[in-house]
């Protein structure tokens, strides 16, 4: 079991978070920081709280106890100005796309270009079918609107929207989710090669091992609102801890 | 206390707690609606989209509804009017009635049947599919991208709405004053000039903008607050128009109560 990283020298790092939904306890003095350059995949048991930790360091959500630290700043605390100017270098590829329906597929992975940072539409334009030709979508894909597109090429124009401003922070939410393997084995592959190429941090949530195993260097397994083990991805098969042993052999810990 | 308590004060209180919370919601979500539309960033081309979707578009409903009220209202006034010679002012009548009242309260009602709940289905079908969460992480603020916009142009777009309404009204009543009892559209047009103060036609638009920015707010707020998913939505849509319509016609109440005393 590798050692987690120290918090002051952690890309993002989640320190004695705590989050309820009424009485329910969902995250429970979590602890989990991942060092610059390296990705973790977050592993656990539906309910257990994956995306709602993600959502807490997106500031989508607020936290009851504890702090989010993006480059040492605690997000929680900042005005919702000073959290978006942070997440300027952040990517986020969403469990169903998330794409706006109302926009072409240029424009979805141009949104943070034109809108945020102000760069005219027909440079953003350019970035965009570049972004496009990055996870393997043709440069005519990008006039035509999300609801034309299958799953998989949904979830490629998704990638392209969270790479294109060059990000030095990845979440990942499901990325293989509905799709056959074939797709979904190309996802994990761009995902890898972008993170590596891109040398950014990189956070996925995933059910699926084979994905896990592709795209992150480190896995954690949540559970009851905790980090209950943590290793390398090569450790993973070896590891003794029983729902790590259930995951990796499918069956039931009963 | 369970929920379905049988204490009737209890229930009393609870119903007024809730009630003063939603109100609390509702002026926080306008008060941030209103600052997310007078500073910048703005987006000219959200701004303009919605404009040509809830002035531009909405012409043809509210064009119908206002020629047909206008002549209605000239056949009322020739049909029951004639008991005290009514129909002698017959253009006068229309005229008031349509600038001061059914001009600004009829638009308003079709708009907030196709604007205000088009509003809470597109931003509650956004919340439910995560695209207001990713356009957080895109660094763009909801408020500003999909709120402002949309009560700028309902709040701008209602008033011209109106004033097209109170020409089409007035027209409708002229035609079948003309048909009805043989008055002339140029007679009829004099009379109405003749009548007519600017301040009947500005009382309107004033309301109008009131109107247009309860139809705006009303769609953003429930379409916002949309949970539950495909349901959700459909509550969502139902909230949006029938909230905009009780609060139009309370607030027209008001508002001409304040203009009468004028």
């Amino acid at each position: 079991m590798t050692q987690t990283p120290m918090t002051t020298n952690a890309k993002i790092a989640w320190t004695g978070i705590t989050k309820r939904f009424g009485a329910q306890v969902v995250l429970d003095g979590l602890d989990l920081a991942v060092a610059p350059g390296r990705s973790l995949a977050l592993l656990g048991r539906s309910g257990q709280g994956k995306s709602v930790t993600i959502k807490l360091a997106l500031g989508l959500m607020k936290p009851d106890a504890g702090q989010v630290l993006l480059d040492g700043v605690d997000v929680t605390r900042q005005s919702e100005a000073e959290r978006r100017a942070s997440f300027r270098g952040i990517g986020m590829l969403f469990q169903g796309g998330a794409l706006f329906d109302s926009l072409p597929v240029w424009e979805n992975v141009a949104f943070r270009l034109i809108n945020a940072d102000g760069i005219g539409r027909r440079e953003a334009r350019e970035r965009a079918v570049e972004a496009l030709a990055l996870v393997k979508l043709a440069p005519d894909v990008a006039d035509r609107y999300p609801s034309e597109l299958s799953g998989g090429m949904q979830k490629r124009a998704g990638l392209a929207r969270a790479i294109v401003g060059t990000p030095s922070l990845l979440f990942f939410d499901e990325p293989t989710t509905g799709l056959d393997p074939i797709t979904a084995g190309a996802i994990n592959e761009l995902i890898r090669d972008r993170v590596t190429s891109l040398g950014c941090t990189a956070v996925s949530i995933t059910h699926d091992m084979a994905s896990a195993r592709t795209i992150a260097d480190e896995l954690a397994m949540l559970d009851n609102g905790r980090i209950v083990w943590r290793g390398r991805a090569d450790e993973l098969d070896d590891a003794d801890h029983p729902l790590v042993r259930a995951f990796v052999t499918g069956k039931s810990m009963e | 206390m369970g929920l379905f308590s049988t204490n009737p004060v209890a229930a009393l209180g609870r119903a007024a707690l809730e009630g003063i919370a939603a109100i609390g919601r509702v002026g926080l979500f306008a008060a941030r609606g209103i600052s997310a539309a007078l500073s910048p960033p703005w987006y000219p081309r959200q701004i303009l989209a919605q404009f040509a979707s809830v002035g531009f578009l909405s012409l043809p409903v509210v064009g119908l509804t206002a020629w047909f009220t206008g002549a209605a209202l000239a056949l009322n006034i020739y049909s029951g009017g004639d008991r005290f010679n009514a129909e002698t002012v017959l253009p006068q009548i229309v005229a008031l009635g349509i600038t001061r009242e059914l001009g600004p309260v009829l638009a308003a009602l079709m708009l907030a049947g196709r604007v205000a709940s088009a509003m809470a289905s597109e931003i509650g079908a956004m919340r439910a599919t995560e695209q207001v969460d990713a356009m957080v992480t895109l660094s763009t603020d909801p408020r500003r991208y999909l709120i402002a916009p949309r009560l700028i142009a309902a709040t701008l777009s209602l008033p011209l709405l109106t004033l097209i309404t109170d020409i089409i009204g007035v027209a409708g009543g002229m035609q079948v004053s003309n048909y009805l009892i043989d008055l002339s559209p140029s007679i009829y047009i004099t009379n109405t000039m003749d009548f007519l103060t600017a301040w009947d036609v500005e009382s309107g638009l004033i309301k109008s903008a009131v109107f247009g920015f309860i139809i705006g707010l009303m769609g953003c707020f429930h379409g916002d607050n949309a949970k539950g998913g495909a349901r959700g939505v459909g509550r969502a849509t139902t909230s949006a128009m029938v909230s905009a319509a009780v609060l139009i016609l309370a607030s027209d109440y008001l508002l001409t109560s304040v203009f009468a005393l004028k």
